[in-house]
């Protein structure tokens, strides 16, 4: 199939050519001027973190020695031996797994509570006092802003070592997190069962429990989980500053070059996140599907 | 919001409504009395919250006595903070900032240019390919999976102590996560104008040139500078392990219990953090405007 298109006058397509190649020149000196600023913050940024790519070529072999000098030394033939001398650790380690789950349950929970109960109080559609809302905000961004590590190493100082800071710890950042993002939910609601509920009379508890919780708690609920699977992370290190899980036996075996360990408890570290991580993306998608459908 | 018991009780609606209880009661049954079935899940899924706290608090030995005492102690500390101080070391302590900031921008940059290619790769609508999308994925998961914290200490072990292990740390962390959200953000991309890159004549690749990388990379650019954010908050703690940034002055002062310095050095974190967000935020809200126009 074959069709004619008649080309256009010759000075109008002059005149629209000029005007494509002006529009497209000013688009293209825009991206290369914001091209050139971010190279130039890039070198800047290397030269003030002290980036040396000499340095980094010549030991990229030693990354490689690293990496196989913490695989085990398994053989085909003697494979269960190998691995019980690999994994000789694995009671105490899966204890202390055991232990870094905990913390992460108990952190997410306790801070979760803070939040459910700072949240509404952060949420512009319920909460006229602008004051009482600034406080509420600037306490949930202080909390989520100050890394946890930091609050780790304050409260190991103060209430000892031991997983129970790391537990605090966690909390408290979780708190923060999740507060900002259960006020986001709740500035989101439906508004006309609040309006329904503060028409009869009821007050601002009674609002919070009829009108606003059933809206939004499988979307807190979803976003608790994705805490979790966060805070799973984040215990997994706090042993690094003394506050229990499994960080410190990880720390002792990379500062001693105890290399097959390194290799056994970052391979257990990695497949507990990933499973409670495929695990939580299940609930979640049950959660929120479930919410659609109703 | 005092509710005045008198016009109520005098409300002819709640009068009407009262008669007919009884009817009520019928018609909506789930409402006076929810099913014993829903019940039943509700206090199960609550026993095995609660049964799993108490048992968490057994086994992490939670002790009331500890908790009251380490208040004690933290009240000290707060009042030991004011007034914060640089202790003298103010330029000192502004190197370290500019040094976490490097590290941040730096890692999270790196990451983005691995990643950007990488994720194509894991993308549903840009390779067909089951076997090719799985392995990628569950690749970027593994990165993942590995704190920030962990990659520092083995990059340490690579180029040293200082910034660039930092750096290094920062970027290879941030692939898994960018690289996830990168071939989320593709997926989801309008089908539209690929549709018409091919109805034209263009190849796979102009579909994906002309096509895929104008819708998505307004997401992708505000997803980076969402990133930046919160790793200038992770860059702050990772000279915990010996990586350069503010926080090696920060550990090295908490335990020396210089709380005044620390106090200065966590405003200058939140001072920092705050004022990126409000860059950023704005930037972001530039770059989805500009594409939604």
């Amino acid at each position: 199939m074959t069709a004619h298109i008649d080309g256009l006058p010759p000075d109008r397509e002059r005149t629209l050519l000029a005007a494509y190649a002006g529009a497209v020149a000013s688009s293209r000196r825009r991206t290369l001027a914001v091209f050139v600023v971010v190279v130039a913050l890039y070198l800047l940024a290397g030269w003030m973190a002290e980036v040396r790519p000499l340095t980094f070529l010549d030991n990229i072999q030693n990354f490689s020695a690293y990496v196989a000098q913490i695989l085990p030394p398994l053989t085909l033939a003697n494979l269960p031996a190998d691995l019980a001398a690999w994994y000789w650790g694995l009671p105490k380690w899966l204890g202390l797994l055991a232990e870094t789950l905990l913390m992460a349950y108990l952190g997410t929970l306790f801070g979760g509570i803070a939040a459910f109960g700072l949240c509404f109080l952060a949420s512009a559609n319920l909460v006229r006092s602008a004051t009482l809302r600034f406080c509420a905000r600037r306490f949930l961004e202080v909390c989520r802003t100050v890394p946890e590590v930091v609050f780790a190493l304050i409260f190991v100082i103060a209430f000892g070592l031991g997983p129970m800071v790391g537990v605090l710890a966690l909390a408290i950042h979780t708190a923060g997190a999740l507060g900002k993002l259960f006020s986001e939910v709740v500035e989101n609601i439906d508004m006309k069962p609040v309006e329904g509920l503060t028409g009869t009379g009821a007050s601002f508890v009674e609002t919070v429990r009829f009108a606003v919780v059933p809206q939004v708690l499988s979307n807190f609920a979803s976003y608790a989980l994705l805490r979790f699977e966060i805070n799973v992370r984040g215990a997994g290190v706090m042993g690094f500053v003394g506050a229990g899980g499994i960080g410190q036996e990880f720390l002792v075996a990379i500062r001693n070059f105890y290399y097959s360990d390194v290799s056994a408890i970052l391979l257990l570290i990695i497949l507990t996140v990933v499973t409670i991580d495929l695990a939580t993306e299940r609930l979640r998608h049950h959660l929120l599907g479930r919410e659609a459908h109703a | 919001m005092s509710r005045p018991p008198s016009a109520l009780r005098q409300s002819s609606l709640r009068q009407t409504a009262l008669a007919d209880l009884e009817g009520l009661r019928r018609r909506h049954r789930d409402v006076f009395r929810p099913s014993w079935r829903r019940r039943a899940v509700v206090i199960g899924t609550l026993a095995l919250v609660v049964g799993l706290a108490v048992l968490g608090m057994v086994r992490l030995d939670f002790s009331l006595l500890r908790i009251l005492h380490g208040l004690h102690r933290l009240g000290e500390f707060a009042g030991m903070m004011l007034p914060p101080s640089t202790g003298g070391r103010f330029a000192i302590f502004m190197t370290a900032l500019g040094e976490t900031l490097a590290i941040a921008f730096l890692g999270t940059l790196t990451a983005a240019c691995i990643a950007f290619p990488v994720a194509f790769l894991a993308a549903r609508n840009v390779v067909p390919n089951p076997f090719v999308r799985f392995g990628v994925r569950r690749g970027f998961d593994v990165i993942r999976s590995v704190d920030v914290l962990i990659w520092a200490l083995i990059w340490i072990n690579v180029v040293g102590l200082g910034p660039f292990a930092g750096a290094l740390a920062i970027a290879c962390s941030d692939v898994g996560a960018l690289g996830k959200l990168f071939s989320e953000a593709i997926e989801t991309a309008d089908r539209k104008a690929q549709e018409g890159v091919t109805a034209s004549g263009g190849s796979r690749l102009h579909r994906v040139r002309f096509g895929l990388v104008p819708a998505v990379l307004p997401v992708l650019a505000s997803q980076v500078l969402y990133f930046f954010e919160s790793n200038t908050r992770s860059a702050t703690i990772i000279g915990i392990v010996g990586a350069g940034g503010i926080g090696q002055y920060l550990t090295e002062l908490i335990r020396v219990l210089e709380m005044q310095q620390v106090a200065f050095l966590v405003l200058m974190i939140l001072v920092t953090v705050a004022l990126i967000d409000l860059v950023s935020g704005r930037l972001r809200r530039a770059i989805i405007g500009g594409a939604a126009h």
